[in-house]
């Protein structure tokens, strides 16, 4: 199977609903269900990507529960289809991309070693910041990932910065920031909103409303819960989408990654989403029923929706997906089993990075 | 009468100008409003307004003169047919009549003493004796703050707690627990993730006489806040004169975890323990924690009350009395001793105490004390047990640099330099952001070790 790396390719926003949209969905009519049209590469790409993503997190939950990773350790199960979708869109290692702590899955999405990843989760000297950062503080020059921000809202400004210097250097790349939607309450998101649009930075604002923000639910947190409407009283444009379908999400990218890369300014998506494991593994999530979390699952999932797809159109048969699955669980079990030997940095790693 | 048109300030650190233009020439009539004359500095341009009415008399500093000092009379202004008058001595000052606007007609000031009032001494109480008979009961610094939280609540309706996930979920450190069942939401408050939003919103309730608990889900969330706790909080009572004040408590788990990496592991201690207009308590034990909250919560000025989530699951013995308060900015000495004087505060008193245990079996007596406040700082403890031991060591979590354990070491070589037979040891966090490896945590980390260290050099042995 021909896997083609994100940027070589670029898919087509198709304005006619999905197929499967009408079928079961909560139709919520400002929420936009259009889709990307995905062919079979498209398809295979997206359902081997999003995988990665999911056994990665898993094996995280159970690294931490041997007490290999320690800390706080933020898990993206259910989320896989946002970073997906958007990473599709953007020209790998040139368009920079910046996140909250809840970020292994966007350094898989941009290319970022898994075992580089899981090794910094253990702690080890193989780790994507050798081993100081953690599972919350990681980043990479080469693929454009500016990080895993520990401090909630704290990535956004950062991010219409580095949009500030593309646009300073006259370049076209754009910058995408994600975060939450507790975080999109913070004051500095709308600072830089206002900064953003006045200065029409390049800059797509990824809010992945998951619902819940440690145990808040967005009602009990925010005024407008609209999320796309965030942006209105700077005329920055909005989009409620659909991010639990993968070519939704590349639809929506498309359009933010082409209005911001053409010099409009910012751009606003919000990406409804849910987790499925708690806030971080200490947390009980006693804020949501079971048989929430257990619809989502079996209703929405960002996986078994490609997956579906692949059979019934006749793409993938259940041997193909189980090839595919074996493929990505040893890559999984090649980065925990890397990040479990490796070893700690050197205690002279103390003492070094602090300035230059 | 002629009246001084003076050289006016543009900025508070003008010192000089250039005249640029006159607008009006002698003889001409001027009406307070008119503009007079245009001058300029390095950082702006500005015109001067008349504040009196009059004829220009005379015009003392030309067009375009440059280095025109502050205060120099530029021109007099008086009545019809008034002559110029004499012109004033040199070297007197400037008479403070009429000035160019922007400044005011200013009154001569009443003369105050030029000389700096020493600082009033600030004298700790005592703390309350605990009536013999007296019985303890075992607690965790969670319950011993959550009880100190209701019972305020309950006796004083204007308490009330706002901050990230304090109700329905019940505290993300599960302080908070069942303060919602029992006060509602009226007085136990979700926020939305917005820390200086929510500090500003405390502040303002606190202005309007509420006496607001704001809990921070962490210390280091609360630097998006912090502005408002300096700022507003802090220094409101100074700017108006004694008018407004500030009854707030800001309170939630500081310092290090485990292993929760550089942006959320710092002790704030010192950073508060700077300002004036705070106060800040940092309690060990639970019985500690109990008291100083309490206190916290009656005191009229803004309290920063540093927790350690290391601590709260800790167990101590907590007196069963109905109203337990401790005065604040009284040190407690945990253990006598007469060879070395031990200092810390927070979780640095739990090296301290073991560091002490482990020393006894050297063979040194160390006295330990428990700072429990760190502003206002109970110097006097300390200076009168290093009388004593004529030696001494602090212990704190926080940075090196500007750290609590450098303003002891600064106040006892000022009040018992005599007695100190070593220098002050220091035992502080490494000067690093905190490394999230296991190994290299454990090497930003104070140690036991390294008091015990510490002791033995400035006891040379
Ligand atoms: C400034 C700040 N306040 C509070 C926290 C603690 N905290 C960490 S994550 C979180 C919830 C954020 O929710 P959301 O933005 O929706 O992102 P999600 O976790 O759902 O991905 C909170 C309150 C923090 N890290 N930083
Ligand atoms: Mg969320």
């Amino acid at each position: 199977m021909a896997v083609r790396p994100a940027t070589e390719k670029r898919s087509r926003a198709s304005s006619a609903p999905s197929r499967t949209q009408k079928s079961g969905k909560t139709s919520n009519p400002t929420v936009n269900y259009q889709v990307a049209e995905f062919d079979k590469d498209d398809e295979f790409k997206a359902y081997r990507d999003m995988l990665l993503i999911r056994r990665f997190e898993e094996k995280a939950g159970q690294l931490y529960g041997m007490g290999l990773i320690g800390g706080f350790c933020h898990l993206y199960i259910g989320q896989e289809a946002v970073v997906i979708g958007i990473q599709k869109a953007l020209r790998t290692g040139e368009d920079q991309i910046t996140t909250s702590y809840r970020d292994h899955g966007h350094m898989l999405a941009c290319g970022m070693d898994p075992k580089g990843v899981m090794a910094e989760l253990t702690g080890r000297r193989g780790g994507y910041s050798r081993g100081k950062g953690g599972s919350m503080h990681m980043f990479s020059r080469e693929k454009q990932f500016f990080g895993g921000h520990g401090i909630v809202g704290a990535q956004v400004p950062i991010g219409a910065g580095l949009a500030f210097a593309d646009k300073y250097r006259g370049t076209d790349n754009v910058s995408v920031v994600y975060f939450g939607d507790g975080a999109a309450n913070q004051g500095q998101v709308y600072e830089t909103f206002n900064m953003a649009q006045l200065w029409k930075l390049p800059v797509i604002f990824v809010i992945e409303n998951n619902r819940y923000a440690m145990g808040t639910s967005v009602s009990r947190s925010s005024a407008q819960t609209d999320f796309a409407k965030r942006g209105e009283s700077f005329n920055i444009p909005g989009e409620q989408v659909d991010g639990m379908d993968v070519r939704a999400v590349k639809a929506a990218a498309d359009r933010a990654v082409e209005w911001a890369r053409a010099g409009n300014g910012p751009y606003i998506l919000e990406m409804q989403t849910y987790r499925y494991r708690g806030h971080s593994m200490s947390d009980p999530a006693k804020y949501r029923t079971k048989d929430e979390v257990q619809k989502m699952r079996d209703e929405r999932d960002p996986i078994e929706q490609v997956r579906k797809r692949l059979v019934e159109k006749g793409w993938a048969s259940e041997d193909d997906l189980k090839e595919i699955d074996k493929t990505v669980r040893a890559v999984v079990t090649e980065a925990a089993d890397f990040a479990s030997a490796d070893a700690e940095p050197d205690p002279s790693e103390l003492w070094t990075d602090i300035l230059r | 009468m002629a009246i001084d048109i003076l050289m006016p300030a543009l900025s508070p650190t003008m010192e000089e100008g250039t005249l640029t233009k006159w607008l009006k020439k002698v003889g001409d009539t001027v009406k307070s409003g008119d503009v007079i004359a245009e001058i300029e500095t390095d950082k702006a341009t500005m015109e001067i307004e008349a504040v009196d009415e009059g004829k220009l008399l005379e015009i003392l500093v030309a067009d375009g003169t440059e280095g025109v000092k502050v205060n120099a009379v530029i021109a007099r202004v008086g009545e019809e047919g008034e002559t110029v008058a004499a012109k004033p001595e040199a070297g007197e000052a400037p008479k403070p009549a009429a000035q160019a606007a922007p400044a005011e007609k200013s009154q001569p000031m009443a003369q105050a003493s030029s000389t700096v009032p020493a600082a009033p001494a600030v004298k700790a109480e005592a703390d309350p004796d605990i009536p013999s008979g007296t019985q303890f009961e075992s607690k965790t610094v969670r319950e011993a703050l959550r009880e100190a939280m209701a019972e305020e609540m309950r006796r004083d309706g204007d308490v009330f707690l706002m901050g990230e996930e304090v109700a329905e979920y019940q505290g993300a450190y599960k302080i908070s627990q069942g303060l919602l069942d029992e006060f509602g939401a009226r007085r136990v408050i979700d926020t939305p993730i917005t820390e200086h939003g929510f500090a500003g919103i405390g502040v303002g309730a606190a202005f309007a006489g509420l006496k607001p608990i704001v809990e921070f889900m962490t210390f280091n969330f609360a630097m998006q806040a912090i502005d408002q706790i300096i700022n507003s909080a802090a220094k409101t009572l100074y700017m108006s004169g004694g008018q407004m004040g500030c009854p707030i408590v800001f309170r939630g788990p500081n310092g290090a975890a485990a292993r929760v990496g550089a942006q959320h592991s710092q002790d704030y201690s010192a950073w508060y323990g700077m300002i004036p207009g705070l106060k800040v308590v940092m309690p060990y034990s639970a019985a500690d924690a109990k008291g100083l909250l309490k206190a916290a919560i009656r005191d009229p000025n803004p309290v920063i009350f540093l927790e350690n989530e290391v601590l709260y699951g800790h167990h101590f013995d907590v007196p069963k009395l109905d109203d337990y308060v401790l005065p604040i900015g009284k040190a407690r000495i945990h253990k006598a001793g007469k060879d070395v004087t031990i200092v810390s505060f927070g979780m640095g008193m739990s090296y301290a105490i073991k560091a002490a245990e482990e020393l006894a079996g050297l063979g040194i007596d160390a006295e330990v004390i428990d700072l429990r406040t760190i502003r206002p700082m109970d110097v006097e403890t300390v200076v009168n047990s290093v009388k004593k031991t004529g030696r001494c060591v602090t212990v704190e979590e926080g940075w090196p640099q500007g750290s609590v354990g450098s303003e002891l070491a600064y106040q006892i070589q000022a009040n018992v330099f005599d007695y100190l037979d070593a220098p002050v040891g220091r035992v502080t966090g490494k000067d690093v952001p905190m490394p999230y490896a296991a190994n290299l945590e454990k090497l930003a980390l104070p140690t036991i070790g390294d008091v015990i260290e510490a002791v033995r050099a400035v006891t040379y042995r």
